[in-house]
């Protein structure tokens, strides 16, 4: 090993580990102890990364105070650091850490609702893709015959959540929609999370709708679909689910049987 | 011939803010040019590369990267070089530029511009790693001298003879940042002007004006922090001036990355900056 992959090694491990003394090799113009310098990096990388997990995780944050999510985000940025320098990814894995992360246990619903959060900026950053308009599916949607064994290309942004928690209602009461006091966060809700233009959207659907989308998302042919998601809830409405995915801007291909695409 | 006004050595800029856009697309700005970080833009797609592309029909871009690590011990990232090729392509800027700092080790990113020892092998080190960006993207790049706030040990170059012959030996261009000239100087008990004066003149193609946060070191010395969190210091204005009478103007960017005040506030700042840079320009001595 060179002896400058030492002086960096040694300056990296102690970067995220407090409890590590500085490095060796670091010298002071004036004498001065190098690790209330050294601080100055320590507390530049953690406070940078938290705020990196703040920025994708706000509804989180304010849920728990900004002190509980910051010694939280610590724990996580130095268990799981980056990986990459494109920090816009990071933090796929922070909803599971919370979920394993003992003092959040109280706030059952927080590993879903970061969930939630995370798709939201997924959506926001995903590939574009002009989508289908209502005119596109005048002509599909005149012959029935065809549209059990039609496949559908949801639009690259489009995620769905399916949760045991309110995590749809919890988060929109942070947007100032409803009051968070009436939320029984015990409630089950879905969610389709969708980028419309510059917009992300978070649409509370019913179970069976989620799980038919889950379906398409999977390529299964929209009859087969339609009976898993009628399974999932009887009451499942496919052509209220479809006028939903159609005015959000939701579908990005519609293969017929027959399309080459198929 | 004409130039394009970021062509203009009077060039002026501020950091592009994802706030300020909405602003800067309907009303306009006197500015000439825009910086970006690279890495806020490598995402598929979606509306901040669209944005951004509305942005580059009107004015000059920046790219400046964060992440490639070009002071590390390790091997450049591909993918990340794929990626910055990738952003140069589609937005064509004026200029990319990177750190002489290293921000990864061991497969570990750690989101900031950490000090190398100055010494032959890490020369060596660096030169084959800017060689290689400039070969892989197809483009002069331009290395920023960093803030430092600890030197090390293993250190036998000062950092201005270090850059020089990096753009020596590789023909890169250096982004001069004053502020941090300032910063470093201070927190090494060293005259910033040292470093500035040790830069070829020629080889200096951007600058780069911040403000900073002040602390206190162990003996109770001033202890300087590159926050980018407020206005340019009054002693890196009267720096910056000094280095435009040695350099003649240099196209200049005002950084902000915290705390991010309103756009007139932003604007007023390069504007103070271009007066400078015409006062230069035209040998009238320092400006107000």
């Amino acid at each position: 090993m060179s002896r400058a992959e030492t002086v960096l090694g040694d300056f990296a491990s102690a970067l995220l580990d407090p409890g590590r003394p500085p490095p060796t090799g670091l010298v002071t113009w004036n004498g001065s102890d190098p690790a209330v310098r050294f601080a100055v990096y320590r507390n530049t990388v953690a406070v940078s990364l938290v705020e990196a997990l703040a920025d994708t995780f706000p509804v989180t944050r304010e849920l728990v105070g900004a002190p509980f999510f910051e010694a939280m985000a610590r724990f996580f940025v130095a268990a799981e650091p980056p990986r990459s320098p494109v920090l816009t990814e990071y933090g796929d894995g922070f909803p599971d850490f919370i979920a394993g992360f003992g003092p959040a246990h109280a706030l059952p619903y927080l590993p879903d609702l970061a969930r939630l959060e995370l798709a939201r900026v997924r959506a926001y950053n995903a590939p574009d893709a002009e989508p289908l308009g209502t005119a596109d599916f005048a002509g599909q949607l005149a012959d029935p015959d065809r549209l059990p064994g039609t496949r559908v290309t949801l639009h690259p942004s489009a995620a769905v959540l399916v949760s045991a928690h309110a995590v749809v209602s919890l988060w929109a009461a942070h947007q100032g929609e409803g009051r968070i006091e009436e939320v029984d966060p015990c409630r089950p809700e879905s969610a389709l999370v969708l980028r419309h233009g510059d917009d992300v959207l978070v649409l509370g659907i019913p179970r069976g709708a989620a799980a038919f989308l889950a379906a398409l998302a999977a390529g299964t042919p929209l009859g087969e679909a339609a009976e898993v998601a009628a399974c999932a809830e009887p009451g499942f409405d496919l052509i209220e689910t479809l006028a939903l995915l159609i005015r959000h801007g939701g579908i990005a291909a519609w293969h017929p049987p027959g399309d080459p695409q198929q | 011939m004409t130039t394009t006004p970021a062509e203009r050595l009077t060039a002026v800029g501020i950091g592009l803010k994802p706030v300020h856009v909405p602003r800067i697309l309907t009303e306009g700005v006197p500015l000439d040019f825009f910086e970006v970080h690279a890495e806020n833009y490598m995402v598929p797609g979606g509306p901040h590369p669209r944005h951004l592309d509305r942005i580059r029909e009107r004015f000059a871009l920046s790219i400046h990267g964060v992440g490639l690590s070009i002071g590390g011990t390790g091997p450049l990232d591909p993918a990340h070089l794929d990626r910055l090729d990738a952003l140069v392509r589609r937005f064509e800027p004026q200029w990319f530029s990177e750190h002489l700092a290293w921000s990864s080790h061991d497969g570990r990113f750690y989101n900031d511009l950490l000090p190398l020892p100055y010494d032959r092998a890490s020369l060596d080190r660096v030169c084959d790693h800017v060689d290689q960006v400039q070969e892989h993207l197809g483009r002069r790049l331009l290395l920023e001298n960093p803030s430092t706030y600890v030197a090390l040990a293993a250190s036998t170059l000062d950092e201005g003879s270090f850059l020089a012959e990096v753009a020596r030996r590789t023909g890169c261009g250096l982004l001069l940042d004053v502020n941090n000239a300032y910063v470093s100087g201070i927190n090494h008990g060293r005259d910033p002007w040292d470093l500035i004066s040790a830069l070829p003149p020629a080889a200096v193609g951007e600058i780069h004006l911040a403000g900073f946060a002040e602390d206190r070191d162990g003996a109770g010395d001033r202890l300087l922090i590159d926050t980018h969190g407020a206005p340019v210091d009054d002693a890196v204005w009267a720096l910056y001036r000094r280095t435009l009478a040695h350099l003649g103007p240099r196209p200049t960017l005002i950084e902000r990355d915290q705390a991010i005040p309103p756009l007139e506030t932003l604007v007023a700042e390069a504007e103070r900056a271009r007066s400078a840079l015409e006062a230069a320009a035209f040998g009238a001595g320092e400006a107000p």
